[in-house]
């Protein structure tokens, strides 16, 4: 299986970890990620509401080069990209003026975009195409009595739920379970993590990411798996100033695709685990076999 | 031929059952849509003779056509089934005549479906725009007058389309 | 052109109806009746206020004697509304009914299009058709068929039921059939009915009774329409009779084979009381079961399973020896001259919405579960009590579940709003518990029942205005610690509030039944697009369908309550009876005929008629149609290669006329 890959600014900065351990995982499972060459910024969610056409012209862009790669699907981790590319697909479709503007900005820089290319996630990638049974048989190192809160965010499920269910998303519960993994009921999986009102607001934003933290150890997980650099980011790095405020939450959060490579039995160095704030702990002894 | 005021006429045969009802229950819910269809009733599509078609066509119409029950919804079991088996063999032949694919057209329309009977004549009556008048009512008159002057109908067809080319101009 | 083609001397009456403005405010009829005066055969050209009024059709009547008309044409509504009303006045003025032809310029005119210069047009070209298409007419028999007078009805609830007893007790003969092992149907598992909060049961189960007493009335329970044939007064009906396992002429219903059964506990869940209680592989669905007959499951059956089996319960029968495993399935064929069609409805599934946490929370119930619960011969003897075994302090009811949104349905399901505020009623009677209600907006239209609505705001029960947004057992503040919390906006304050309450219970709508689609295909009916059987006409003909002698009753038609459900059986009831009492129905002479003398015997007509109609006359080697099986498709017309099928009312002539009036430029 083989994919255009649009890794997108966070997975070269600070989501790094998700990059380092989403592409051996990738490749242990036979998938191949070919990143986009000369790729720019996804047009975020920022630039979205400044100026929506020229967003839409920063991300066509994107989609124009893997739609020339001649590859079947774009797959995006990050769930702002995953949310911005899908929507200037919509938008391409709906809006004749937005449409107009971007093809006459492609035109200027030799592009052509078809407006067909579908944009996939990773975990609609290993679930839907490549199938828990085949994660399984990779699984060497099962994370029995690890107890995960399957965290989603809100980008990758809302307002396009193509994959999952917007209010009740399970892939990555099915995921984890498959891993050996105890999945912890959180009804949480959906909820904002502050985005970024943790920098504007951080008031609102430290709440709103406290609230996640103090439900998932309330519910006695161990770490909390996410699929969003922004959420990752915003769950792990303030924990200073969220124990001055209302107490400590000491839960680590870590990408799926993490504990995906340690259920593979990866190397921990590799697997960017290092680069936590909150480290994860080693994982629990198996029980003896019998 | 040319005329700015021209507007493509439609027959419709619709069955008694589904869509003709259709037809009813878009005018009982007040929907609005395009003038320019005029409605046959039959009791079912499989009373459609071709032959309906072709008499439609050459009186002046420039589409036709054919609602019928959804395919299993038949109140005739399968009538429908005919009238689409029918509606393949008549689509191959009119394509012969060089008459374009969009002006006869088969649609299962059930009696629920209102919009979609709305939806279907306007969407006809947009396609037929681009390919202006059949007018094979006045193509006959031609060739009649051609035929009756003594001159070969070949020629004849020859001059014809030199005119409209002049007249386009 | 000259009309010697046609029947003689044709003089044509032509009307236009203005129908009050409903056609006249925008087609202009002096114009069209102007207009059509011209045509050949035309001696009267006239428009009307209102052609279906008394002195509209007199007009007619008067113009066919004043003018020697022979032809009547009118310009109004759809002839499948008023077809009949001018045929009648046609025949009233001496004329032969067939002699008329009707044009739609309502429905197809004047309603659908705005621009009155076109509809005029429109108008013109439709009417002249009609006039052309009239010259070719031909006097016609009406034929008569005979209506068998036995009816049968398809489901046993409430609706069913009624219809049954109705028919019954004027003495027709009635086949009752119904899916489940005993008749009731939902209503069987109300405790009490809104909004006089009389017992359910109390109602009902004289009915059911009845059914079983009235000699009329023949039961057929745990049995399934399966195949249906035949047309108006003439239904042949294949009925399959799945096995119960134990006979019904037998078995007393003493239930002494249910206590001896070697499982000694119920350990599946029982559909009456909704998964709610345990019942085991012999069981009666419930105490007031009719008919009073067990009913053995085969999949939980050892025996059936297995063939291992002490058979306790053959020896607790003893010499009834009512049990019998080897029932079979049993195909019963009935004739009928009706149909009614009571099939009912289903509950939303709330899991399809996962917000509301049904499923996940185990006291989120909907409102059904909480109906078994009060119900003083539900599981738990008419105590609410949550699934840990505490009685809930406070209860929320989320109403509009499955309704009203474009999500799921768009419908209202019309019940919920007044089936809720009698549940939570009971709650507070029962447990004292503090109870709201959230809601989008409350339907009470029913008799007494905004008086309901006011009783329920007096005994203290809250109402918030807003949809709820999710059910969840996250908790912010300690109130909230151990109890489902309902986020919802408040639209009346403009506030998003977070209430912590013990239970939630969710009012479920209604939707059609999952196998609407087949059941329609069985009795020909149509459906919305929602799935709801569709009747003839939603003001004129409520309980009528497309198909003759198929008539709807109940939720099957749309979501009701009750007494709508109860009126629109006996309406039914009386429709069919109608026909009964009548003893004949008159059917359109659309029937197909063949020119013997064009024939050529080339069978091409033989295997597209779907009803046999057609043969191959043995010695002359021509095709016939039996006119009396033909239903007037007009396929097998169309099919003839040397054009000797014709139909009557859709001769060749009279299309191509009608071709060609409504392409004439004006």
């Amino acid at each position: 299986m083989k994919y255009a890959y649009f890794p997108g600014c966070s997975l070269k900065g600070l989501g790094r970890a998700y990059e380092e351990s989403l592409l051996p995982v990738m490749e242990k499972l036979g998938v191949e990620l070919v990143e986009l060459n000369d790729w720019n910024c996804c047009g975020a969610t920022a630039y979205m509401s400044v100026d929506e056409t020229k967003a839409c012209i920063l991300a066509a862009r994107n989609l124009a080069i893997a739609e020339k790669t001649g590859s079947r699907d774009l797959v995006t981790p990050c769930s702002a990209c995953y949310l911005v590319l899908n929507k200037t697909k919509h938008y391409l479709k709906d809006s004749p003026e937005i449409r107009g503007s971007v093809q006459r900005a492609l035109e200027g820089a030799g592009l052509r975009y078809s407006g067909e290319m579908p944009v996939r996630h990773p975990l609609d990638i290993l679930v839907h195409d490549v199938g828990l049974d085949v994660i399984r048989e990779k699984v060497v190192r099962p994370l029995t009595g690890l107890k995960v809160a399957p965290y989603y965010g809100c980008q990758v499920v809302r307002p396009y739920a193509t994959f999952d269910d917007a209010w009740n998303p399970t892939t990555m519960d099915r995921l984890l379970a498959t891993l050996g993994a105890e999945v912890v009921p959180y009804p949480l999986k959906t909820k904002c993590c502050g985005g970024s009102l943790t920098g504007t607001l951080p008031d609102t934003g430290l709440r709103l990411t406290y609230i996640l933290l103090k439900e998932a150890v309330r519910r006695g997980a161990d770490v909390i798996a996410t699929i969003c650099p922004l959420c990752q980011f915003n769950l792990d790095a303030y924990h200073d100033q969220l124990t001055r405020q209302w107490g400590p939450v000491p839960i680590p959060t870590v990408y799926f695709t993490q504990l995906m490579g340690l259920a593979f039995g990866l190397p921990e160095s590799q697997l960017g685990l290092r680069r936590n704030f909150v480290r994860m702990k080693p994982l629990p002894a198996l029980p003896a076999r019998a | 031929m040319h005329d700015a005021n021209w507007e493509p006429r439609i027959v419709a045969f619709f069955c008694n059952w589904c869509t003709y009802t259709a037809a009813d229950l878009a005018g009982v819910s007040r929907l609005k849509y395009a003038p320019n269809v005029r409605i046959v009733r039959l009791m079912c599509s499989g009373r459609v003779d071709p032959q309906f078609i072709l008499a439609a066509l050459a009186g002046g119409a420039d589409g036709v056509l054919i609602g019928g029950c959804h395919i299993g919804d038949c109140h005739y079991v399968e009538g429908n089934l005919k009238t689409l088996r029918r509606f393949q063999m008549l689509k191959r032949m009119l394509a012969e005549f060089g008459i374009e694919d969009q002006r006869v057209r088969l649609e299962w329309i059930s009696a629920s479906e209102g919009d979609k009977v709305r939806s279907v004549i306007n969407e006809m009556v947009e396609q037929l725009r681009p390919l202006g008048a059949l007018a094979l009512r006045e193509q006959f008159k031609e060739w009649g007058r051609e035929v009756a002057d003594g001159q070969p109908v070949s020629v004849a067809l020859g001059e014809a389309k030199q005119e409209t080319e002049v007249a386009h101009v | 052109m000259k009309t010697n083609l046609t029947n003689g001397d044709i003089r044509i009456g032509f009307y236009i109806c203005h129908c009050g403005h409903n056609i006249g405010g925008v087609v202009d009829c002096t114009a069209v009746a102007h207009e059509i005066t011209g045509l050949p055969g035309v001696v009267v050209s006239r428009d009307y206020k209102y052609m279906c009024s008394d002195p509209g059709q007199e007009l007619i009547r008067n113009d066919i004697r004043e003018h020697a008309l022979n032809r009547i044409v009118v310009a109004s509504c759809s002839p499948l509304l008023h077809e009949h009303t001018f045929r009648n006045a046609v025949e009233a003025g001496g004329l032969n009914r067939y002699f008329f032809q009707m044009v739609n310029i309502r429905e197809h005119d004047s309603w659908v299009h705005t621009d009155h210069a076109k509809a005029t047009t429109k108008a013109v070209a439709l009417a002249r058709a009609a006039v052309l298409r009239v010259r070719f007419h031909r006097a016609l028999e009406t034929t008569r068929v005979a209506i068998h007078p036995d009816v049968l009805v398809v489901g046993g609830g409430i609706s069913g039921i009624h219809a049954a007893l109705t028919l019954a007790n004027a003495g027709k003969k009635v086949y009752l059939v119904e899916r489940d092992p005993s008749i009731g149907g939902h209503m069987a598992k109300f405790d009490k009915t809104f909004p006089t909060l009389d017992c359910a049961a109390c109602i009902l189960t004289p009915k059911m009774s009845a059914v079983r007493a009235n000699k009329n009335i023949k039961l057929w329970t745990y049995s399934e329409v399966a195949k249906v044939d035949g047309y108006v007064g003439n239904y042949t009906v294949t009925v399959r009779r799945k096995p119960r396992y134990v006979n019904e002429e037998l078995c007393i219903g003493c239930q002494e084979c249910i206590e001896a059964c070697v499982f000694k506990e119920g350990k599946y869940p029982d559909e009456f009381n909704v998964g709610l209680s345990k019942r085991k592989p012999i069981y009666i669905p419930f105490p007031q079961a009719v008919p009073q007959v067990v009913v053995i499951d085969p999949e939980r059956c050892l025996q059936l399973k297995s063939g291992r089996c002490k058979k306790t319960c053959v020896e607790a029968c003893a010499d009834r020896q009512a049990i019998d495993f080897t029932q079979k399935e049993e195909m019963a064929e009935i004739k009928v001259g009706n149909i009614i069609v009571a099939t009912g409805f289903k509950l939303f599934d709330a899991k399809r919405i996962p917000q509301y946490g049904y499923g996940l929370y185990p006291n989120v119930v909907t409102s059904i579960e909480l109906e078994r619960l009060v119900t003083s011969s539900g599981p738990t003897g008419g105590e609410i009590i949550m699934r840990d075994g505490r009685t809930p302090q406070s209860v929320a009811f989320v109403l509009c579940v499955g309704s009203r949104d474009f999500r799921t349905n768009r419908w209202c399901s019309r019940t919920c709003c007044m089936h809720s505020m009698k549940l939570a009623q009971l709650v507070r009677e029962h447990t004292g518990a503090d109870v709201t209600v959230f809601y989008l907006d409350i339907r009470a239209p029913g008799k007494g029942c905004e008086e309901f609505y006011d009783k329920s705001l007096k005994d203290g029960i809250q109402f918030v205005r807003g949809r709820v947004a999710e059910v969840t057992d996250w908790a912010l503040t300690p109130e909230e610690e151990g109890k489902l919390v309902i986020r919802a906006e408040d639209t009346l304050a403009g506030v998003v509030r977070r209430i912590p309450v013990d239970m939630i219970v969710l009012a479920v709508g209604m939707e059609p039944q999952a196998d609407s689609q087949a059941v329609r295909r069985l009795f020909n009916m149509s459906c919305g697009s929602e799935g709801w059987f569709l009747e003839k006409h939603p003001k004129l003909a409520p309980v009528s369908t497309f198909t003759d002698g198929v008539f709807i009753a109940g939720c099957c038609q749309g979501p009701k309550d009750i007494p709508d459900s109860i009126a629109q059986a006996g309406a039914a009831a009386a429709e069919a009876m109608a026909l009964i009492d009548r003893g004949y129905i008159e059917q359109e002479p659309n029937t197909a005929y063949v020119v013997e003398e064009d024939c050529s015997g080339c069978k091409s007509c033989l295997p597209l008629c779907p009803y046999t109609a057609i043969t191959l006359d043995g010695t002359t080697q021509k095709a016939t149609i039996n006119a009396a099986l033909c239903k007037g498709c007009g396929t097998c017309v169309a099919a003839c290669p040397s054009g000797s099928i014709r139909q009557h009312l859709f001769e060749d002539d009279e299309i191509f006329s009608e071709i060609e009036g409504v392409l004439t430029h004006a």
